[in-house]
């Protein structure tokens, strides 16, 4: 017997909202959190604008005790232990005692790359000679599972504490993972999330490839441009979302509140075949993502109102749609409305997943459907499929029965996840 | 800098990394690092560490091994800046 999933508990740290409402209200409101960095103009970038969350030293140690802070320089560990902590007790759920893990609860927290910052003060370091003078956290900041050890610490799970990489699909990998593991009875509650710093050393790369929008330093808030027949690549974000996924049975037990119930979902990978490489993806895979999520959430394809895209403002948008239209076989106004947050947050890259992925399931709470920006001039080759009407230009009155969300990346990487309104149908 | 101000000095080095149950009036002269104070052992390199800044001194690996009480770290202090002067 199979055990149903849901949604228990949000939390995020992102440009637009370094808490749960403001974010919810930035995205009601198509407030952008991309700006204008100083930093990157002095080193020659020709993106000079990201999206960065607006953190104030005082906030950070709302989560951090003094020992924590001494010497932290991972904005992906603060990014990540404040959605972290934040979805914990939004759940309304508690630290474990002192002297006992909560054995059944467990964290998934993804991350593509973080703690460039501390990595490159101990590369100084250890050049000129002092490797004695690291200190003890040098490994942990660093290393790839550092944030979930850091939220393990400080929420005492005895359960599985992992982090997954998949590029800019880690973070709806990870709430399958997730899923998959209170699903089959491995655990209770998983706190499940994505992290990824900041700054020129991890946005450089991109930089390079010569991706990102060049002609918009002056004028940030329009250069994220999801759909649109003017989107000339995605600006590069940073932050970390967070979610707290329970058996039904219980967040029943606690009387928890239930945003959104997890169906099901699918990943996969294009096998950089078929069209598909390193960097862009094969078609075919990705409808096969879809197909087999919408199958394995026991969905039908008409029962799909709305999409929450993976849609970073590249040329890629308009087959991103096609493959939605095709998986899903619907097409013009028999299309479910689709949005991307990407328009005001910039592309978090591997914490894209789980902040959007909170965006989405706030939809079920608001009963809207979050508004695109700067799409005003959407993509004819995507107006020739989908019916203007439903990629919304503003937030709209509409309650979310069922929610597919995507996400795609480098390394052909597909995952779809499939939410579900939850009705307290069983009270 | 005479033995009271050392040692008001260390206080404060040390302070930071005690557990939150351990208050920072239990600290004196004969406590144990480990032991009573009950600092996580991957803490003392930072402590030697934040002490080679405080007292512009270098310290060496069996000096980490000799400081398992307070006492012994103000010993190796005053050596150390002893051996400076």
């Amino acid at each position: 017997m199979h055990r149903r999933v849901v949604v228990t508990g949000l939390g995020v740290c992102a440009p637009n909202g370094v808490d749960l409402e403001t974010f919810a209200q930035s995205l009601k409101n198509g407030t952008s959190g991309i700006a204008f960095h100083q930093q990157l103009a002095d080193l020659n970038f020709s993106c000079q604008i990201a999206g960065k969350p607006p953190l104030e030293e005082a906030h950070i140690q709302r989560y951090f005790s003094p020992l924590q802070l001494k010497g932290l320089n991972s904005s992906g560990i603060i990014y990540g232990v404040i959605a972290g902590t934040d979805a914990w007790k939004d759940a309304g759920l508690s630290y474990a005692p002192a002297a006992t893990p909560d054995w059944d609860s467990g964290i998934i927290f993804g991350a593509g790359i973080f703690g460039v910052d501390k990595f490159k003060d101990s590369i100084y370091t250890v050049d000129s000679g002092n490797v004695r003078r690291l200190g003890s956290t040098a490994v942990v900041q660093v290393m790839a599972s550092g944030v979930s050890v850091y939220l393990g610490s400080i929420l005492g799970c005895g359960n599985q504490v992992t982090t997954n990489s998949s590029a800019c699909s880690t973070g709806t990998e990870g709430i399958l993972l997730a899923y998959d593991r209170i699903r089959s009875g491995k655990a209770t509650r998983m706190l499940t999330g994505s992290t990824s710093d900041h700054g020129p050393y991890v946005w450089g790369g991109f930089d390079s490839m010569r991706i990102l929008p060049t002609r918009y330093n002056t004028n940030p808030t329009a250069a994220s441009r999801p759909m649109s027949a003017t989107a000339s690549g995605f600006v590069p974000g940073s932050g970390a979302g967070a979610m707290v996924l329970e058996s039904l049975d219980s967040a029943l037990e606690r009387g928890a509140r239930i945003y959104a119930e997890v169906l099901g979902g699918a990943v996969n990978n294009g096998g950089q075949r078929g069209g598909g490489t390193m960097t862009a993806p094969n078609s075919e895979a990705v409808q096969r993502c879809i197909v087999h999520a919408l199958k394995n959430a026991g969905v039908e394809n008409s029962d799909i109102d709305t999409i929450n895209g993976h849609l970073t403002a590249t040329s890629k948008d308009s087959e991103e749609i096609s493959n939605w239209a095709v998986a899903l076989d619907r097409s013009r106004k028999d299309f479910p409305y689709i949005n991307s947050f990407k328009g005001v947050l910039g592309h978090c890259l591997a914490a894209a997943g789980s902040i959007e992925g909170v965006g989405a399931i706030l939809q079920f709470r608001e009963g809207q459907v979050f508004g695109n920006v700067n799409c005003n001039d959407l993509d004819p080759r995507i107006t020739s499929i989908v019916d203007p009407s439903k990629i919304p230009q503003k937030t709209i009155a509409h309650s979310p029965e069922v929610l597919a969300k995507a996400s795609f990346g480098f390394g052909d990487v597909n995952a779809c996840v499939i939410f579900g309104a939850y009705n307290n149908e069983i009270d | 800098m005479d033995k009271t101000e050392k040692l008001e000095k260390l206080k404060d080095i040390i302070r930071v990394y005690l557990p939150e149950d351990v208050s920072p009036e239990e600290i004196t002269t004969e406590s144990t690092f480990v032991g009573q104070l009950n600092i996580n052992s991957a803490h003392m390199v930072d402590i030697v560490l934040d002490v080679e800044d405080a007292y512009d001194i270098v310290l060496e690996n069996e000096d980490l091994e000799n400081m398992r009480s307070v006492d012994d770290a103000l010993r190796i202090i005053e050596n150390k800046m002893g051996d400076k002067e």
